[in-house]
């Protein structure tokens, strides 16, 4: 690893220790090279790439169709995302519009896929900073996301539920019972987690006026998403751009004011709050209708039509060996993860496999943050804030 | 996004003043996208992000594509966005290989974009652009004694070995 700079006005007693990469309250495989005075951060730098499997490349050797679940496993607690990402992009290369049901589901399972997210940041968060009970009331409901996934998918992650063209099969019977009760349930459960989180001390005094930093100076670093909205900013490409079922849904943003680790987490709650009326929504709105687009030049045709029509042979035989061809071109598509602004890039050069992949992750840009946000704090206060920012380190290093 | 005669009016204000700093503009599904010239590529970046009828002073994510067999091959990328308009634009530099063991070499842009620090070294890091006046560019997810630049298209998938070398060393 390159040398570590020390600041050149460090005292005498300066220690540098590393935390992690194997230290649970890293969040996943993150190093931080500490130089730490007594309890102080004086500086630090955090270290990637150990997770680093190389993904984007191993995306230029699939066809489209396969890069998929590739592309999933980056950020493995947001994969809906992902796939959004990858799928957007793709279906703007081929000018593929998508059937008005597949938008909303497409955006129910972002926003309960959001919701997930953001169970599994409050859970990890808090089991952080001391309050343990709270990893199993937040996994108690992440169950029920993800028993609603295997529903719709047969997975619980890494689903592949996304297509290009639209989603790979309808939502089952039974399933909008059984979201309907979970979104109806969910405002409830988040007031359980405010009133185990807002008067706790130890919570409190690791959060509130912790790890602020401007907005200004988040807006240089290309921070995005709850950490910069919880500076004030009120800045969300679901309202800013108009893609999926957006643009017809009622939702607002929430914003914080100060910017420390206590407004990002009430961001969040807010955020999942949202988020549950959004699927509400998007249940009440779902329309009837096909749930992947008709053309069988990307689309693979219904299995019932494979022994009735040599066409649908021919069509799935190419779809299937081959993979559809993308005429030359590229294209970025930016939608809002639960991390802020995730980009994909795709590069199209005619043949059936991207000639490039790439991933604007927002945990690795978010990353650059985090030295402002903990230096002159404590220890303890900086894996609060480290655990605020939330960064997922598939994502990070892909 | 700006439109196709957008575009060309954005082109048109910065020729003004830096004569052949944009070398082409395409308008594409829907994304303008400038092809400019990679020794003004600073004045370009800065110029858009101060002046006051465009203002793209967020970039939203920096990345290089490799257009092998095309010359220039490499092509940096900077997906620069307006939030007031919500409006993105991406500037582009081609760069040639210079061949052997050089590097294609750009300036680097993380005085006008802090952001860009962890980006550019990540493009370094898989692709050997460098990126002249960067603070600290180093390799940031592959490990510092790698050698080659994976996600250039001549080099191959899977042509590392993998090697488990404690057991080499030891009993190999």
């Amino acid at each position: 690893m390159a040398e570590l700079e020390l600041r050149p006005d460090r005292t005498e007693e300066v220690m540098t220790i590393n935390i992690g990469p194997h230290h649970p309250a890293t969040h996943g495989v993150l190093r931080l090279v500490v130089d730490l005075e007594g309890e102080i951060v004086k500086d630090l730098r955090p270290v990637i790439g150990y997770v680093h499997t190389g993904i984007e490349k191993s995306c230029e050797d699939k066809s489209y169709w396969k890069v998929i679940p590739f592309v999933e496993r980056m950020d493995y607690v947001s994969y809906f995302f992902q796939m959004e990402a990858y799928c957007g992009a793709v279906e703007r290369l081929i000018e593929l519009e998508i059937p008005p049901r597949a938008v909303y589901l497409r955006t129910l399972f972002l926003e309960l896929c959001r919701i997930h997210s953001h169970l599994v940041w409050l859970g990890t968060t808090a089991l952080d900073i001391g309050a343990i009970s709270m990893l199993w009331y937040c996994f108690r409901e992440r169950d029920r996301i993800l028993d609603l996934f295997e529903m719709a998918t047969g997975q619980r992650m890494h689903t592949r539920y996304f297509q290009v063209g639209g989603v790979i099969e309808d939502i089952p019977l039974g399933f909008e019972q059984k979201c309907r009760a979970f979104v109806e349930e969910m405002p409830v459960r988040v007031g359980q987690y405010e009133a185990l989180l807002d008067r706790n001390e130890v919570f409190l005094q690791r959060t509130k006026g912790v790890g602020a930093v401007s907005r200004e100076r988040l807006l240089e670093l290309g921070v995005t998403g709850p950490l910069l909205r919880a500076a004030g900013e009120p800045w969300d490409l679901r309202k800013a751009f108009d893609y999926l079922a957006y643009p017809e849904l009622d939702f607002k943003i929430p914003v914080g004011t100060t910017g420390d680790n206590y407004d990002r987490y009430r961001v969040r709650i807010a955020e999942m709050v949202e988020s549950s009326r959004i699927v509400g929504q998007c249940l009440d709105a779902l329309p009837e209708g096909p749930h992947i687009a008709d053309d069988r030049k990307y689309v693979l045709p219904p299995r019932s039509e494979l022994s009735t029509s040599m066409e649908s042979l021919i069509h799935h035989f190419k779809l299937v060996t081959e993979g559809f061809r993308v005429g030359p071109g590229e294209t970025y598509y930016a939608i809002e993860s639960p991390r802020g602004e995730l980009g994909c890039f795709v590069l199209a050069d005619g043949s059936s496999k991207p000639a490039r992949v790439h991933f604007r992750d927002p945990s690795f840009v978010n990353l650059q943050a985090f030295r402002e946000m903990a230096v002159d704090t404590y220890v303890a206060d900086m894996i609060a804030s480290l655990g605020m920012l939330d960064p997922i380190l598939g994502g990070v290093d892909r | 996004m700006p439109d196709a005669p957008g575009l060309e009016l954005i082109r048109g204000e910065i020729e003004r003043d830096r004569p052949g700093a944009v070398l082409d503009t395409s308008f594409d599904r829907g994304q303008a996208a400038l092809n400019v010239d990679p020794g003004q590529l600073l004045a370009v970046l800065g110029w858009l992000r101060d002046e006051p009828g465009q203002r793209y002073a967020f970039l939203s994510s920096l990345h290089v594509a490799d257009y092998l067999p095309a010359e220039p091959r490499f092509g940096v990328h900077y997906e620069l966005l307006n939030r007031d308009r919500c409006e993105r634009l991406r500037v582009k530099a081609m760069l040639a290989d210079p061949g052997e063991d050089a590097l294609p070499a750009i300036d680097s842009c993380v005085e006008l974009f802090p952001t860009a620090e962890a980006q550019e070294r990540e493009a370094f890091d898989f692709f050997g652009i460098e990126f002249r006046g960067h603070p600290n560019l180093t390799r940031i997810l592959l490990p510092d004694d790698y050698v080659g630049w994976p996600q250039r298209r001549d080099f191959p998938v899977g042509g590392e070995p993998v090697t488990f070398t404690y057991s080499e060393r030891n009993y190999g």
